[in-house]
């Protein structure tokens, strides 16, 4: 390439789709590149007109409007569009005009038709408005949510820095000074190359070393101190010629076994022959430590509500580094859901032995995201008591009353925020009787008005955490029969579905309204990940679907013939995007020592994020659309 | 409307282009440089949104044209509605004396590339192929002149002139003879730049890093279209714009 267009390749291989093109591609579509300015006001692309090629823009802003002269969507630098148009029989599809002075890069269409060819993710791009979907069903079933992370994480995961070396000859005590700053509290002991090949590598000058052995913190009391030598002695004199080194790419539970087999507190870490870093023990214990699976150990162990809550940073953790490690959003829903629910239950059996056994059986049940398995970081707690239908309020209602109170504060103590809604088992009105709660059910079903839909939105994600599982069973027996047959209930519920809607998308460092207004930022569950779920809900009620979670509703739903080919794949994909973005943001929020929320700021959204989440709301606002017709009301 | 009276002046000027272009045309010993003036769109009042145009760049080895070189040359071709970087075209040229090295770095050509470059004369007859029929574009186009100019008298032993469209003049115009530029001089501010990046930047178009012959043509070229678009229009006599 020559140096001349560096600039124009360096730009528009930083943004999605180029990004992705191979090298040899790239410099194809630079060498073909068109440039024309427009002025603030211009129209750019004209309906109907013919369509020469693939407009990028390199500088300015450009709003692109429907065929009813609603906005389509505004665009800034390293957008694209007119893709629709080439895509279509090479005409302009959505008429395009400058917002601001702006300067355009054409990509011919020839080129635009062979990229489509050569390159998939480039074609997937163009055609879907998105990067490739990846709805393979591994991707949300083959990891284990409460799998041990030891198993699978590679033991250089723990290495943050190389490790400090220090050659035979010096002495003890220049080696002490070098340890004095030195957080691991050990260093590599090297000679020169020796006949021995084990552990013998070439440092950055071209020297040859050979790695002796780990000296110690210890080793300084034990070999020195207590033995009585002088500190001029050479480290060479006290370090034990056998280095226990694993490999970086061996799991970490291996490196613990290793230090557990041969009894020591450090390893060296080596790639291949060459030392990349130290762990210590306290390292490996630690990073075991923020495991789901020890979590949940951990909370079954606690005896009072202080030693839970104590956890919280620890579940925090877990929950940042799964999310840093590319879980899917439904392996992290799935561990958080499960550590909400021991926290739940550890707190029942702790009611329970405070207040003794309970005078007659019940089930205390958790309804929303943790019913579904779906919970992030940001999350209240919404559950409910029901009991046998032998309770008599008078004679059994404090002991209810206290176990709800003491469960729910103890909640509230542990991250899990009462709910604002009072949908909690210490609101009289959750804590009922079977036959009653089989009559609120029934009645909310037969007869919607708007509270009774909320309600329906709230119960009917419904799980049993303690006690009788055949309440909540013959609860979700209701549910899945009634509500398929009740065009009536579909219909109030897609009606309600739709008063929240997503935006258009992102311009610069704007959330984009439909109205082309804009916002420093948007909360992602109530424009996004809420009403996603609302709309999955009604299609799997609409397919008497028992599933909770989203995930298995829409593959539930994909079975029938309720969306059109593909729709459920697409939500599917929305869904995965929108809740990894949510938690992604919360990580960010708790690697900045802030409060976690559901709101994300778009400076914090990379471009090909941006990409993505468009094409999420979008796949949202459609199938919005289409829940009005699907769904119309009766008669 | 100050902005009328250069343009009253033009008439002038560009009728003595076209004569002068016709005589040049006549009286050049190089059937190359004849057919140059020839081919050469000469009518001032062709609009300038309807002409081929082609920017160019040199870079020098530096500023005067006595003592200094041309080390390379870079040509674009477009017109007001595109700009086909396929097209560019790129010399670099050994100089003949005078080459001091001075501006290596700046442009990232070095010794080595020029000692293995073809002479001026030789790529000549190539440049004026790239550029005939169009009217040539520069930023500041006393050096894309004057270094043109002694290059052709050395090597066809006869000088080299034609109108160019100047960006940096059609800046002059705008921000250095006016009301603002003289009130800015008395309050003792500095004056507006009027160079390559920095009026690229007044109309929003991005700056772009290096030196290169090509990059400066085509960030002359893409501040042209900003310049029609902002104060001209497609159906600007080209007559008003050249010098």
């Amino acid at each position: 390439m020559d140096p001349e267009l560096l600039e124009i390749r360096r730009h528009l291989g930083s943004y999605p789709p180029f990004d992705d093109l191979s090298d040899e591609q790239l410099d194809r579509v630079v060498e073909q590149v068109e440039i024309s300015y427009y002025r603030a006001g211009h129209q750019i692309l004209t309906a109907g007109e013919a369509i020469e090629g693939l407009c990028y823009i390199r500088s300015g802003a450009v709003e692109v409007y429907r065929r009813t002269g609603d906005l389509f969507d505004r665009l800034g630098e390293g957008n694209i569009f007119g893709h629709y148009g080439l895509l279509r029989g090479r005409r302009v599809h959505y008429p395009a005009i400058a917002i601001e002075d702006t300067l355009i890069y054409h990509i011919p269409a020839d080129r635009f038709d062979e990229l489509c060819e050569q390159d998939a993710a480039f074609a997937d791009f163009v055609e879907l408005g998105r990067p490739r979907l990846d709805s393979s069903p591994e991707r949300n079933t083959a990891r284990e949510p409460d799998s041990n992370n030891l198993m699978a994480t590679r033991i250089r995961k723990l290495v943050t820095r190389p490790p400090l070396i220090a050659e035979a000859t010096e002495t003890a005590r220049e080696a002490s000074l070098k340890l004095a700053n030195e957080p691991t509290a050990a260093l590599l002991v090297v000679d020169a190359e020796s006949d021995d090949p084990r552990y013998t590598y070439t440092d950055a000058e071209g020297a040859a070393w050979q790695v002796r052995g780990i000296l110690t913190d210890a080793d300084f009391r034990e070999r020195i101190i207590a033995e009585d030598r002088s500190n001029e002695t050479p480290i060479g004199e006290i370090v034990r010629d056998h280095l226990i080194a694993v490999q970086s790419d061996e799991t970490v539970q291996e490196a613990m076994l290793m230090m557990l087999r041969h009894n020591v507190h450090h390893l060296a870490v080596v790639h291949r022959r060459r030392p990349i870093g130290l762990v210590r023990l306290e390292d490996v214990v630690r990073f075991e430590t923020q495991s789901s699976l020890y979590l949940i150990d951990n909370i079954f162990a606690q005896d009072h509500v202080q030693g839970l809550a104590a956890l919280l940073p620890d579940v925090r953790r877990s929950a940042v580094r799964m999310i840093e490690e590319e879980a899917d959003s439904r392996t992290i829903g799935t561990a958080l859901s499960s550590i909400g629910r021991s926290f739940t239950r550890r707190l029942i059996e702790l009611a329970e032995d405070s207040l003794g056994p309970p005078p007659v059986p019940y089930a205390f049940m958790c309804m929303g995201s943790m019913a579904r398995g779906e919970q992030t970081l940001v999350t209240d707690q919404d559950n409910a008591l029901v009991l046998d239908d032998s309770y008599s309020p008078d004679e059994h209602d404090s002991y209810f009353y206290a176990l709800a109170k003491l469960v729910s504060d103890g909640l509230h103590e542990c991250g899990y925020a009462r709910c604002k809604g009072e949908i909690m088992a210490t609101n009289p009105r959750w804590r009922q009787p079977l036959h009653v709660w089989q009559r609120y059910f029934t009645r909310w079903i037969d007869a919607p008005n708007p509270e009774r839909l909320l309600h329906s939105n709230i119960f009917f994600d419904l799980d049993n955490v303690y006690g009788e599982e055949r309440f909540v069973e013959s609860l979700q027996e209701i549910v899945s029969n009634k509500a398929a047959e009740s065009p009536a209930f579909l219909a109030a519920m897609a009606r309600n579905a739709l008063n929240r809607t997503p935006p258009l998308g992102f311009f610069r460092d704007f959330v984009m309204e439909k109205d082309g207004r804009q916002n420093n930022s948007i909360n992602v569950k109530r424009r996004g990940t809420a009403p996603l779920t609302d709309l999955i809900r009604i299609h799997a009620l609409a397919c008497g679907s028992q599933a909770q979670n989203s995930f298995e509703r829409l593959s539930d739903i994909a079975e029938t013939q309720l969306l059109g080919p593909g729709v459920a794949d697409r939500l599917s994909y929305a869904l995965e995007v929108l809740s990894l973005t949510r938690l992604r943001h919360q990580a960010i929020d708790i690697n900045e020592e802030r409060e976690p929320d559901n709101n994300i700021e778009p400076e914090n959204v990379p471009p090909k994020e941006r990409a993505e989440i468009k094409a999420a709301f979008r796949a949202l606002s459609d199938a919005q659309k289409f829940l009005r017709f699907r769904y119309p009301p009766p008669g | 409307m100050r902005a009328n009276r250069g343009e009253k002046g033009w008439k002038g000027r560009a009728g003595d282009w076209q004569a002068s272009l016709a005589r040049r045309a006549r009286a050049s010993n190089s059937a190359e440089l004849r057919d140059f003036y020839e081919a050469f769109p000469s009518d001032g009042e062709m609009p300038v949104g309807e002409l081929p145009l082609v920017a160019i760049d040199l870079e020098t080895s530096g500023l005067d044209p006595k003592r200094h070189a041309i080390l390379s040359i870079g040509i674009l071709p477009f017109t007001l509605g595109r700009i086909r970087l396929s097209e560019r075209r790129h010399w670099v040229v050994r100089p003949r004396a005078g080459f001091s090295g001075e501006t290596v770095v700046f442009h990232g050509i070095t010794h080595t590339d020029t000692e293995l470059a073809p002479e001026f004369q030789s790529v000549l007859p190539e440049i004026l192929q790239a550029i005939r029929g169009r009217i040539p574009v520069v930023h500041y186009h006393p050096i894309e002149r004057e270094f043109l100019d002694r290059a052709v008298r050395r090597s066809q032993g006869e000088s080299f002139r034609f109108p160019v469209i100047d960006t940096m003049a059609i800046e002059s115009r705008r921000y250095r003879h006016n009301w603002r530029s003289r009130l800015r001089a008395i309050i003792g501010r500095p004056p507006v730049s009027i160079r390559l990046n920095d009026s690229r930047i007044r109309y929003g178009l991005p700056p772009y890093e290096g030196h290169q012959a090509v990059l400066d043509a085509l960030g002359t070229a893409e501040l042209l279209q900003a310049q029609i678009a902002h104060h001209y229009s497609d159906s600007t006599p080209v007559g008003r714009l050249w010098v």
